[in-house]
This record gives structure tokens, C-alpha cells and sequence, in this order.
């Protein structure tokens, strides 16, 4: 009995620990290719992309000059976690944003990722001139049908992702 | 029984969502969309034909006592060995069915044909077995996928046919998932009265 059950996980856990060795480059692959993905959805042509893991940045450049920074930013939406990267250019504008991953309602928040109308106002956001809150709250941001709170998080999401841009660019002048 | 009967048998007059009402839980949770239930149903088909047929091998000489263990242990593996293909090969269907593709391992359809087929049959009956009720699976998912994306998102299969993305949002919804899944299964044993 003790010997049939432990000759059976010993065999599972062989074949498993192989398969993990045969898919571990794949799924890292997967991975790394989603990144450079996302991050050239939200900014210009670069070549060369480094990823800071303390301030959860990439910084992008095209040989040597500085493309902009994709920064994840994460807020609560309406269905839980709603995780973005922010493209900034170095003049302080956004370039675009991608959803990463949420749990908002299909039909309702999930819209977030779909919805030409909401994604396009985000594409060349200047905080300078436009005030990043949804309409309902006084801001220039045009919010989801009927998913005011999932708009609301993405417009945090972005004002995050701006004032990381701000701390970047504040210690670079002090350098 | 003939090898093609045992699989028009999970097919049809053992369909396990529609006459068994075996593993609601990935039926009801990952059918928003034609394309999100095949795959949820292939996957699972993928664990119930491999399961079956490594159960049926081992089964005479697994003791009583620890069968269920044993068998579970067996699936996992392979529900496992799904995850990772799936995450390497496939990363944006593996992110869209997530944590329902661990749940392989609990779904009843599987231990339950492990318990009432596999281990009392032989190798080949018992892949039959796990294709036919594994395709009456992947069927189910994938109409009622459909008709809660043709009535939710105005869509076949991702491609929209109404312009605009707004359907009967309920359909989409969880609401909208029990009653679909009420009505196709009147219908079904509707039609398989009749024959």
C-alpha cells in the first residue's frame, strides 16, 4: 500500500520536474516576449529596453537617447487588482497606456480594454493641460458607460504612474 | 460495446453537462465566449483521455485502501503537465481559463470516470471513454459558449456581427450563464426523448 503510493508520486514528481525543465525556457520566453510587447504598445520605436524592479519601470532608449519610461501602476477597480503600464515621454506626456491584467465585469468595466473611445483620450495625455479625473469629478476624463469606478481607477492608476515619472525625472536633476 | 458506441455514449446520452450536470463549476465560470468553452472543454478532454488511460494501466495493482489517492495524484500530474504546456505554448488562452485550469484536478467528470470506468476496464476502452465524455464536454462548453456570446457580446467566435460591442450584457454575466445552460439542457433531453 505505502509502496504503491509512494512508487506513484515518486513517478509524478520525475515527470513533472522534467516537464518543468522542458518548459521552463518557453514559459520565460512567454513572458519576456509579453513585456516587450506591452512596453512597445505604449511607447515609440526603442531598441533597447532595461526594466528597474525597485521602482517597477522600464526605461526605453533608442540608441542612447531616451525613448520614455513604461511604468506599472496598480489600483483597486471594481472587480479587484486592475494593473497598467503608462508609457511617459521625457516631456512629461503620455503616450499611451496598455491593461496588464484586471478583474473588472465582462461587458461593464472589462470594457477598459476594448473600448476605443476610453483608451484613444489616453493616447498623448498632458497632465499639463487637462485635468486627470473623470468628468463626474470635475476632470477631463471621459469615463466608461456605466463603469465610472473602473474609470476612476484607471485615471489613479495613470496620476500613480505619472508621479513615479515625476520621482524618475526628480532624481535625475539632483544627480 | 463497440469502440465508437462507448464515445457517442459521453457524447450524447451520457453528456456529462447536459444529462449528468457533472462539473458545473469551469461550465458556468468559462463559457463568456465560444472560443473560451472549446478551449476550457479541450483541456479538460486532454486530462480525461491521458487520466483514463494511465488509471486503467495502474489500476490492478493499486490497492484499495489508497485508489482515490492514487488517482488523484495521477491527474494532477497531468493537469500539471497541461498547466505548463499551456503557460509555454499558449499564454494568452492560459490567462484568460487561470485558475480554471488547476480546478482540472477536482472537476468530478474526470475522478468520476476514473472510479466508474478506467479502473475497471482496459486501456483502449477506457481512452474511448475519456474521448467520448471528454467531447461531449468540449461540445456542451462550446455551445453554450456561443449562445451566450452571440446573445452577450453580438459576436461568433470574436467576430462581431452587430457593430458595437453592446449584447445583452446579462448573458455575459453569471445570470445570464444558468439560465442559458437551464434552457439548452431542456432542449437537449427534449430531442433525446424523442429518438
Amino acid at each position: 500500500m505505502v509502496t504503491v503510493l509512494g512508487l506513484t508520486c515518486l513517478l509524478c514528481s520525475a515527470i513533472l520536474g522534467g516537464a518543468y525543465v522542458l518548459t521552463k525556457e518557453p514559459i520565460d520566453k512567454a513572458a519576456a516576449d509579453k513585456t516587450k510587447q506591452a512596453v512597445s504598445q505604449v511607447l515609440p520605436h526603442f531598441t533597447e529596453v532595461e526594466y528597474n524592479e525597485e521602482g517597477r519601470y522600464y526605461t526605453a532608449k533608442d540608441a542612447d537617447a531616451l525613448v520614455g519610461y513604461a511604468i506599472e501602476s496598480t489600483t483597486v477597480g471594481f472587480g479587484g487588482a486592475l494593473s497598467l503600464i503608462v508609457g511617459v515621454t521625457p516631456d512629461g506626456v503620455v503616450y499611451n497606456t496598455s491593461v496588464l491584467s484586471h478583474s473588472e465585469t465582462p461587458g461593464l468595466g472589462a470594457k477598459c480594454t476594448t473600448d476605443q473611445k476610453f483608451m484613444s483620450q489616453w493616447k498623448g495625455f498632458n497632465p499639463a493641460v487637462k485635468k486627470l479625473s473623470v468628468t463626474k469629478d470635475g476632470g477631463d476624463v471621459d469615463a466608461i458607460t456605466a463603469s465610472t469606478i473602473t474609470s476612476r481607477a484607471y485615471a489613479l492608476a495613470v496620476e500613480n504612474a505619472l508621479n513615479t515619472f515625476n520621482k524618475i525625472q526628480g532624481g535625475q536633476d539632483n544627480e | 460495446m463497440s469502440k465508437f458506441k462507448l464515445i457517442t455514449e459521453g457524447l450524447v446520452k451520457n453528456n456529462p453537462t447536459f444529462v449528468l450536470l457533472l462539473g458545473m463549476c469551469p461550465t458556468l465560470a468559462t463559457t463568456t465566449s465560444a472560443i473560451n468553452g472549446l478551449s476550457m472543454g479541450l483541456a479538460t478532454l486532454f486530462v480525461l483521455v491521458l487520466s483514463n488511460m494511465a488509471i486503467s494501466a495502474i489500476a490492478p495493482v493499486v490497492p484499495d485502501k489508497v485508489h482515490i489517492p492514487v488517482y488523484i495524484v495521477v491527474i494532477a500530474t497531468f493537469v500539471t503537465l497541461l498547466q505548463l504546456l499551456m503557460q509555454a505554448y499558449t499564454p494568452a488562452m492560459y490567462e484568460t481559463l487561470g485558475l480554471f485550469i488547476p480546478l482540472i484536478v477536482v472537476n468530478c467528470i474526470v475522478l468520476g470516470r476514473a472510479e466508474a470506468y478506467a479502473s475497471k476496464h482496459g486501456v483502449v476502452e477506457s481512452a474511448c471513454d475519456g474521448l467520448g465524455v471528454g467531447l461531449g464536454f468540449t461540445c456542451s462548453l462550446t455551445v453554450l459558449g456561443l449562445v451566450r456570446e452571440i446573445l452577450g457580446s453580438g459576436s461568433v467566435f470574436g467576430y462581431n456581427f452587430i457593430g458595437g460591442n453592446d449584447g445583452m450584457l446579462a448573458f455575459v454575466m453569471a445570470p445570464g450563464a444558468f439560465l442559458c445552460l437551464g434552457y439548452l439542457m431542456v432542449l437537449f433531453n427534449k430531442f433525446l426523448k424523442k429518438n
